[in-house]
């Protein structure tokens, strides 16, 4: 597909080849421009990426984003605390009860408060859960990009395991907003932590199976091994984090450097890759379900009894049962679900590990019962610029393995 | 029960001292967090001062944002915040990264909305920049590909600002000949903004873009100018 040399000569005006010295000439018509996107099978929702091409051989690749733009920050803006919770779901949708908990960990930063030990302990669960159902759904449609079927379904078995889990203690199963300001919206019913050891039994065997299917697989090592390298002073600098900052060799996790919710206790270790490439990207996800499954393990073994909510009544509301006998009950109620509460004046950011990278929640408080501001660190939207650092070079049928392993969700990318 | 600390002093601050007298505008820390307004026309020398130094190794760009204040300062309306991080890792037996994180400040005054772009420190940047210029207006100066990134190219206004009227919007398809968007009175919305009316009552009042036209290069402000601020 030949196209007009002034359009070219637009598009390589803001060329980083250029000042390496490579020259692009625009009237040779060796060189054109392949639009994909924005409905495209491997683009994970409506990414759109415009290439151009040498022959079979990326120049540039630009990703064009903003299709599914909903303005959650805005809204989240004319919400009050309790009820923006609910908004944070939406951004990541695979991910849900860690952007709560990215949220409501920021408010309580600026409330000065913490949960519980109990409430913790389930927030990490949870939080791990959500962890390995969102590998899960990555590997699963990564696999499906690169052509192997039979993945896809066995990761989609897992997976429902954990969203039954999480529907049985929330009553949802991808929107849970279960994690709020002060602790959870309510406890774990009976049975529920015997349910998660019965998930965390079988699934180490599941997930050794799917190895099997891919780690030695030639037809997939040949399209993962060696391509999509990043180095990782790159990565730093473009200031993409989570699997595909360890896959370069960077030993850094935030539940280690900055551990939140108690991460403190469990003990886990950080898997890291060697090269940066999609293959090692792979190994690092994988690695990691098994540590989340560690974690989770170690939350029901230890799982401490009591409150799971800090008891401050201005902003966790009373239980039920203290509405038919107590006035203050009921004021407490009602103030809380119409007024919500006031955090103090200031502002606060607390950096989370999501399945994707750092995650948090950049809140302004202004002291009434709404955020003046809140922005979230998108993970996903800042992994996303190192696309055209991995592309450049590589072959088309490349580009679709590399975006898989970005693991992006646009969703999030577009807030 | 908040405890804001102003008079604090830490090896960031001491190294913009050394390095730029006059940079630093306000310090404040709250429940940990570290936050350094410093003038605009320093901010790339700053970032690089951060990234490079042996001592600091800010060498993660963790994001940007803005904040719209509107009224509340009196000096300025914006602040494109920065959010660095010294992350900790061994490269090579070698330990690099003091786990600190600091956010800078940049005040932006309504009428000159231009900040130097940091995408020559970090590349990072480039993203976070395209979209403050998309939710608010603001431009960088030497940023590589400013252009709308979320909302579509032809998009009118700063949908983040906060007095970008909320609500109702506009049928946009005109070439109906049946159905309700004929036969109709167009309907005001019921919403209201943060700051009033909104919609066609909005437009008729004040003009929806308070937006003065991007200008020319000024990022050395005026000596009076730096003096108001220095003041404030």
């Amino acid at each position: 597909m030949p196209i007009d040399s002034q359009t070219l000569l637009e598009l390589n005006s803001n060329s980083s080849l250029q000042e390496k010295g490579v020259q692009i000439d625009a009237l040779d018509d060796q060189t054109m421009v392949v639009n994909m996107g924005p409905q495209h099978p491997s683009t994970h929702g409506v990414l759109r990426v415009v290439l151009e091409m040498d022959g079979e051989v990326i120049i540039r690749a630009t990703p064009h984003i903003g299709y599914v733009h909903t303005g959650i920050e805005k809204t989240i803006e004319y919400n009050t605390y309790m009820k923006a919770v609910t908004l944070t779901d939406r951004i990541d949708y695979v991910s849900a009860l860690i952007n709560n908990a990215a949220f409501t960990l920021s408010v309580e930063k600026l409330l000065g408060i913490d949960p519980p030990p109990r409430g913790q302990a389930l927030r990490v669960a949870l939080m791990e859960l959500q962890r390995i159902a969102s590998h899960l759904v990555w590997l699963g449609t990564h696999i499906l990009d690169l052509g192997a079927m039979t993945v896809y379904f066995y990761c989609f078995q897992q997976r429902e395991y954990i969203m039954d889990l999480v529907e049985m203690i929330s009553g949802v199963r991808m929107m849970p907003s279960w994690i709020v300001p002060g602790g959870l919206r309510g406890d774990a019913p009976a049975g529920w932590l015997e349910r998660a050891a019965v998930f965390v039994d079988q699934f180490p065997r599941a997930l050794v199976d799917l190895e099997n299917l891919l780690s030695a697989n030639p037809i997939y090592r040949e399209r993962t091994q060696g391509v999509g390298i990043i180095s990782a002073e790159d990565c730093m600098a473009l200031g993409v984090s989570g699997p595909a900052l360890r896959a370069c060799g960077v030993e850094h996790d935030i539940r280690k450097a900055v551990p939140y919710s108690g991460y403190e206790n469990y003990s886990f270790y950080i898997p890291t890759g060697e090269y940066g490439d999609v293959y090692d990207r792979y190994r690092v996800r994988v690695a990691e379900m098994y540590q989340s499954r560690e974690i989770v393990k170690q939350c029901i073994e230890t799982m401490p009894a009591g409150p799971i909510n800090c008891d401050d009544r201005k902003i966790v509301p009373p239980p039920r049962l203290e509405l038919d006998v107590s006035m203050e009950a009921v004021i407490h109620h009602f103030k809380l679900w119409t007024e919500g509460f006031h955090p103090p004046f200031g502002e606060s950011y607390v950096p989370l590990e999501s399945p994707k990278g750092e995650i948090g929640f950049y809140i302004v408080s202004d002291g009434s019962n709404r955020p003046y501001r809140a922005h979230m660190r998108p993970p996903c939207f800042m992994n996303l610029q190192s696309l055209a650092k991995m592309c450049e070079g590589r072959l088309i049928a490349d580009v679709v393995s590399i975006i898989g392993s970005v693991d992006i969700i646009l969703g999030e990318i577009d807030r | 029960m908040t405890q804001h600390q102003t008079n604090i002093e830490c090896s960031e601050t001491r190294f913009i001292r050394e390095r730029f007298p006059g940079a630093i505008l306000e310090i404040d820390l709250f429940r940990g967090d570290t936050r350094i307004l410093v003038r605009r026309e320093y901010i790339v020398g700053i970032c690089q001062l951060f990234r490079d130094d042996p001592e600091l190794q800010y060498h993660f760009f963790s994001e940007c944002l803005c904040v719209d204040y509107l009224d509340r300062f009196p000096h300025h309306r914006f602040e494109v915040v920065y959010n660095l991080y010294s992350l900790p890792y061994v490269k090579q037996g070698i330990k690099k990264g003091t786990n600190r994180r600091i956010f800078l400040k940049v005040p932006v005054p309504e009428e000159d909305l231009l900040v130097p772009s940091v995408t020559s420190v970090y590349p990072g940047a480039s993203f976070p920049e395209r979209e403050i210029f998309d939710m608010f207006g603001i431009h960088f100066s030497g940023h590589p590909d400013l252009r709308r990134i979320l909302m579509p190219d032809d998009w009118e206004g700063h949908p983040q600002r906060k007095d970008y009227p909320l609500g109702g919007e506009r049928v946009q398809f005109t070439g109906n000949k049946f159905g309700p968007s004929v036969s109709e009175e167009p309907v005001q919305h019921p919403g209201t903004s943060y700051h009033g009316k909104t919609g066609d009552a909005m437009e008729e009042s004040t003009p929806l873009e308070r937006t003065p036209p991007p200008k020319p290069l000024s990022i050395n402000a005026s000596p009076q100018e730096s003096e108001a601020v220095n003041a404030n």
